[in-house]
């Protein structure tokens, strides 16, 4: 029998229908607080970079690094040691600004937030973690470089990752290494950088320390960010005919930089930056001609491990382009998350102890569990990358490379 | 002292930099110039022709140079429908209100960019990127050059334009004497979307000359916007002689500024010759007293 009304009904009330949705819903009625009671409160992190502005790109590459770092702690079952808290992310544009860095960190506290990571650069940096320290409240640093990020005596600071010292010092003793293992062909050097804190502050390292490895500097030349043209440096160099030119600088001026100088026909021993701002994939594929045999002491992945390898692969299919920063973002959530983990809870004394005394070891960087000496981990170290075939390889220390050094740079 | 076989590459190095400089404030100057205000949106428009550019390399592998006349084209329309479709009516012919309408599209603009190309920065590399000619110690980059000439065969024909047609006469009329215009027969709003058409047109031109040795990021525009401004004040507003005479003497100066300041302290030069000039003429280099 078929029904012909127009609208037929979906659903008729039975005796026996009535009963079993009264008893379902009492017990539903009575399970749920036990539910309500098995959710934990989500852990709310905040993340600070500049997302608009000069900044841009980097700051939203540690973002999306922070991002996907908060998916994959809330897919694998939140924080455990609090019964599967997930991390639930607050994002704050400092928008290059120190004072804006600052004010998103009162805000943030007020919304009540258990934690910080940020802030892409070592200014923005520097604003936010002395804020934070007024809250008492954990900052994971994720690119901030600086030495003074945790030399300021904030107990609530912590990187994971190198600071400017250790990452002038492995990378000179490396540009020594590579220098040596070739027959020593280079002896000068011409210092080209930034002139905010970053750039400023590995000039004058570099300054100090390059005589100690054999290498006279001839000039320390600084630039303002923006730079539009960056010939009558070039012109300077190679008046100066220096050996290497070891560049400081963000993405946009290191570019420039490194392209004039091919345009300008300046033989070099080697282009090598220390955390070159615009050393990437994407900069290889642009511009191969610039790019090649280019090199960088920098943040990077242990190639030799296959998770490290599976998550470039996760993210270039996603669309992004591979760059430090994704790395440096996602593993400044982590080793907080772990932190939180350790610590059993979201207690700001607890959670600073559990990260002072952290052996974070789940990580595919290049150097062991962390070590932390007043909020810096001693334990991390950069590798030398060198642009080969439109890829980047690690090609220092030995452990790590998955590429042998290309040095002398073959002339232009 | 620099020795000279830097200042005088330096020399040449602004002065075909400065070219391009005087076609972006063209742009900015004729706009100025017949609707009386200072485009905020010249910066955010200059970024996204260059994305426009980039694109037509990347995805359709149309050289920078060849794709002058197309994005010169899109760049005009898009200028024209601007302020037809959103300046024009926002501002009802209120100046301020022309103001804040442009600021608002360089806002937006700026935002759709970095959602759409993220804060990524984009090169090119051509067959040419690396071309020189050699002349002696010289060593003067092709592309630059290439981009000097077509900047300053811009400036003559809109010149040109504007002083032998019906039309440029008529956006001259307009730039003048508004009212007296509208009494011959000129419809004043058409004019002025024209000229805003032809200003961001220029962007256009600028944007493929410029894609071949810059780069491409949603903040490219602010690093030219301001010396634009600069150049414009520095010629005299509204005034095409000296959009292209000031761009030429920022050009060097900024080049010299920083061969003998340092590149920190260059930029220093751009402010002291703005201000002499400004204190010695101020109306400008071409700049009429009103």
């Amino acid at each position: 029998m078929t029904d012909t009304r127009a609208n037929p009904p979906r659903f008729s009330l039975t005796r026996r229908r009535a009963l079993s949705a009264g008893v379902a819903g009492g017990i539903a009625t009575l399970a749920l607080p036990g539910i309500l009671r098995a959710q934990p409160a989500p852990v709310k992190l905040g993340l600070i970079h500049p997302v608009t502005g000069a900044l841009a790109f980097s700051g939203s590459q540690c973002r999306k690094g922070g991002q996907t770092a908060i998916d994959d702690i809330n897919a694998a079952g939140g924080i455990k040691s609090m019964g599967g808290a997930k991390i639930e992310p607050i994002y704050g544009d400092a928008q290059g600004r120190a004072e804006i860095a600052s004010g998103l960190v009162d805000q943030m506290a007020e919304a009540g937030v258990s934690g910080f990571t940020g802030c892409f650069s070592s200014t923005l940096g520097l604003a936010a973690t002395q804020t934070a320290a007024k809250y008492n409240l954990p900052f994971s640093i994720d690119s901030g470089i600086t030495d003074s990020l945790t030399t300021r005596g904030l107990k609530n600071v912590f990187r994971m990752f190198p600071n400017a010292s250790s990452a002038t010092n492995d990378g000179l003793a490396t540009l020594e290494a590579i220098n040596k293992a070739a027959g020593s062909p280079a002896k000068t050097v011409i210092i080209v950088h930034e002139d905010s804190d970053f750039g400023t502050g590995a000039a004058k390292l570099l300054n100090a320390k390059l005589p100690g490895i054999g290498l006279t500097v001839l000039s320390t030349i600084p630039h303002a960010t923006p730079t539009r043209d960056f010939t009558n440096i070039a012109l300077r160099i190679k008046a100066e005919k220096p050996d290497i030119v070891m560049m400081s600088n963000y993405q946009n001026e290191y570019v420039l930089l490194a392209r004039t100088l091919v345009q300008q026909r300046v033989d070099l021993v080697a282009m090598y930056s220390l955390l070159g701002g615009g050393f990437n994939l994407k900069f290889a594929k642009e511009a191969p001609t610039v790019a090649e045999g280019m090199m960088d002491f920098n943040q990077w992945y242990n190639p030799r491990n296959p998770a490290a390898l599976a998550y470039r692969k996760r993210m270039e299919d996603s669309g992004a382009t591979f760059t430090w920063e994704l790395l440096l973002g996602y593993f400044a959530v982590k080793f907080l998350a772990d932190g939180w983990e350790r610590a059993g809870s979201t207690d700001k004394d607890k959670t600073i102890a559990a990260l002072a005394a952290s052996t974070y070891s789940d990580h595919f960087m290049p150097y062991g569990p962390t070590k932390m000496v007043d909020g810096q981990n001693i334990n991390a170290h950069c590798v030398a990358l060198q642009m080969l075939g439109g890829d980047m390889k690690v090609i220092w220390p030995e452990q790590f490379a998955d590429a042998k050094p290309v040095y002398p740079r073959p002339k232009a | 002292m620099p020795p000279l076989e830097i200042i005088l590459p330096a020399l040449v190095n602004g002065v075909l930099t400065g070219g391009v400089y005087a076609l972006i404030a063209l742009g900015l100057t004729l706009i100025y110039g017949v609707l009386h205000i200072v485009n905020f949106a010249h910066g955010s428009l200059l970024m996204l022709a260059m994305y426009g550019a980039w694109l037509l390399v990347a995805h359709f592998g149309i050289d920078p140079y060849l794709a002058v006349p197309i994005l010169a084209a899109v760049m005009f329309v898009l200028g024209w429908g601007l302020y037809a479709g959103v300046i024009g009516r926002i501002s009802r012919g209120e100046d301020r209100a022309i103001l804040l309408a442009t600021l608002g599209i360089a806002i937006v603009l700026d935002n759709l960019a970095l959602v759409i190309f993220t804060g990524d920065t984009r090169n090119i590399e051509t067959d040419y990127s690396f071309a020189m000619i050699e002349m002696g110690p010289l060593l003067i980059s092709v592309p630059r050059v290439i981009s000097f000439g077509v900047a300053l065969a811009c400036a003559a024909l809109l010149w040109a334009f504007m002083t032998r047609t019906d039309t440029g006469r008529a956006i001259r009329a307009v730039a003048r004497e508004r009212d007296g215009a509208r009494l011959v027969g000129i419809r004043p709003e058409r004019i002025f979307a024209l000229a805003y058409g032809i200003g961001v047109a220029c962007l256009g031109v600028s944007a493929c000359l410029l894609l071949p040795t810059f780069y491409v990021s949603p903040q490219v525009g602010n690093v030219f916007v301001l010396v634009s401004f600069t150049i414009v004040v520095l010629g005299g507003m509204g005034s095409f002689p000296g959009a292209v005479l000031g761009g030429l003497i920022i050009g060097v100066t900024e080049s010299l500024g920083g061969l003998f300041l340092g590149e920190s302290l260059g930029p220093i030069g751009i402010s002291l010759v703005f201000i002499a000039v400004l204190l010695l003429r101020p109306t400008g280099l071409f700049g009429a007293a009103r």
